[in-house]
């Protein structure tokens, strides 16, 4: 009775995880059903056929042929990798002497840094994209002014400090202290014994800043205003009014668009799923 | 102790990351402030100061009053099912069965996925001759203007949200989950307690902080929505959709009125300050302790 009892619960819960995978897919898969489809089939067809009767790559050809996808790839690349680098070098910078040091102002620094997290960063755009113009960090100037307006702004959060400030207070005391006896100067303690010691946390926050970077769409869209510096996100909603009408270009365009971070994720996803990276999942 | 640095030594190892924090946060935050008593409206390039003016045609403004109902209705609907649902999920993952892995990468992937595209996809099952609207009517309901709809397309939106925080949030859940004893389970199990009222006696008692954790960010995430609206309905039909960042967005970089978009700004500022402060004195005072 007890083994019938355990199978049919067993049986319910893979029923309800099965179904909410597939509500998760299904969007996407939708999607890809409709790009695969050419132009002799009716994508308003009732009932809408799921599997294309005669799959074809023509909608991606055509709609990579009209837009120039690699180089939105290569944009995200360059703001994407740029924001992760400088969010790992000033965090764990900034990080070394709240988790270790004794200075005047710790306090305020603090505590500043905390009410950072506090403030939403769509409530203050507009005085950055003032600050942004005010300091010529536009696409209109040129493209490196256009990059760094795009990745400046994003250069370190209080999420990555307090994130790195955890991993430094692990580390004994005493690892600095030999370093230091030595003959270490405080800069070779940080970049020869600490850096190499918090290397898996900065994995972590190299991770969570580049899928956020990726994703970014709010901020470019505000600064952008030459199509040669769009990220993929603000391409793929450009395809919107591109192809207003064409659903099978659209749909083609965004799985395009979709296959860099899905290689990403699939390649990373133990980071994702180990569920061990509490406080790094958020920002 | 002994001290191996000089005094400056911390200031330092603060300079770059200060320098980005008080270019783009501090500095913005009070320049949010002071323009929302500012008028542009009349003279982009000769502003006015009106005091409180601003917050007046604001509380004054149907619109506003409008967006921010949309707001809240979205937080009150959102959040319950971005608390509940990967709760459930979380446990369900967390029993010992085959293909863990397996969901948990299929349920995160809306997570990782851009929301441009995300957006995209619902608004292609939204469609009026999609293939949602079919499916209603095998169920013999009429078919939904999903985002046409001015009495339904905020809700199709918050539908997208929903869609999209899942996997996230259960993330969260299933590593509070991991620190749940585990021979409190086996007691249970000693007394015979079936699995439902195993997880209202044990799991639910230990994963209250986590709940008040999603609770709380869920808010603020939801208070902060913007990119599904612009994707998907622009705010309307008739402002219906339209929430506070959105109108801020508008007003901002649309119709350039920086004084009332700043104004709204402020608002937005205060009620996430208030869910932050929540959270952090509740659920997350831990990690950020001197």
């Amino acid at each position: 009775m007890r083994n019938f009892k355990s199978i049919s619960r067993g049986f319910f819960i893979h029923a309800t995880l099965i179904f909410v995978s597939l509500l998760s897919v299904f969007p996407f898969i939708w999607l890809l059903s409709t790009a695969l489809k050419g132009n002799s089939e009716n994508i308003f067809q009732y009932p809408p056929v799921f599997f294309p009767q005669e799959p074809t790559w023509d909608n991606f050809k055509g709609v990579w042929n009209q837009i120039p996808f690699m180089l939105y790839f290569l944009n995200s690349m360059v703001v994407a990798g740029f924001t992760v680098l400088l969010n790992l070098i000033l965090s764990a910078l900034a990080a070394y002497p709240l988790a270790r040091m004794d200075f005047k102002g710790k306090r305020v620094v603090f505590y500043a840094t905390l009410a950072t997290i506090m403030i939403p960063f769509q409530a203050i755009m507009l005085p950055v994209y003032l600050i942004v113009l005010k300091l010529h960090m536009v696409d209109s100037v040129n493209s490196v002014m256009g990059y760094l307006g795009l990745i400046l702004p994003f250069a370190v959060n209080a999420f990555g400090i307090f994130l790195m400030r955890q991993a430094f207070l692990a580390i004994p005391r005493e690892m600095e202290e030999a370093a230091f006896v030595d003959g270490c100067n405080v800069f070779q303690i940080w970049w020869k014994i600490l850096i190499p010691m918090v290397k898996p946390t900065l994995a972590v926050l190299a991770i969570f800043t580049f899928i956020g970077s990726w994703g970014e769409f709010l901020w470019p869209s505000i600064v952008l205003t030459q199509k040669s510096l769009y990220t993929l996100p603000v391409g793929v909603n450009d395809l919107q009014g591109m192809f207003s009408a064409n659903w099978r270009y659209i749909a083609a365009g965004s799985i395009i668009a979709t296959i860099p971070i899905l290689v990403f994720f699939i390649a990373m996803q133990r980071y994702f799923i180990s569920g061990e990276n509490d406080g790094a999942v958020k920002g | 102790m002994y001290k191996y640095y000089k005094k400056y030594v911390p200031y330092l190892f603060l300079l770059p990351a200060a320098v980005i924090l008080i270019l783009f946060f501090f500095i913005p935050f009070f320049e949010t402030i002071i323009l929302s008593f500012f008028d542009y409206n009349s003279n982009i390039y000769a502003p006015q100061f009106v005091s409180l003016a601003n917050y007046t045609s604001l509380l004054k403004s149907p619109v506003f009053y409008k967006v921010l109902l949309n707001t809240f209705i979205y937080l009150i609907v959102a959040v319950p099912f971005l608390v509940v649902i990967p709760l459930i999920i979380a446990i369900m993952i967390n029993q010992k069965i085959r293909g863990i892995t397996l969901y948990k990468i299929i349920i995160y992937l809306p997570v990782i996925v851009s929301i441009v595209v995300a957006a995209i996809a619902f608004k292609w099952l939204y469609a009026q001759q999609g293939i949602l609207n079919y499916v209603m009517a095998l169920f013999h309901i009429d078919a939904l203007g999903w985002l046409t709809d001015p009495n339904i397309a905020l809700y199709s939106v918050i539908i997208v949200t929903i869609w999209k925080g899942i996997g996230y949030y259960m993330m969260i859940y299933l590593s509070a989950l991991m620190s749940v004893p585990k021979d409190l389970y086996e007691a249970c199990d000693v007394d015979g307690a079936n699995p439902i009222t195993k997880h209202l006696t044990v799991t639910l008692p230990h994963l209250m902080p986590t709940i008040g954790l999603v609770t709380t960010i869920s808010s603020i995430s939801a208070m902060k929505v913007f990119v599904e609206i612009y994707v998907m309905t622009k705010g309307g039909p008739l402002d219906s959709s339209k929430t506070i960042v959105y109108y801020i967005y508008e007003r901002a970089f649309e119709n350039l009125d920086l004084g009332i978009a700043s104004a709204a700004s402020v608002i937005l500022l205060i009620i996430v300050l208030a869910l932050s402060v929540i959270n952090f004195v509740f659920f997350e005072n831990k990690q950020y302790q001197l």
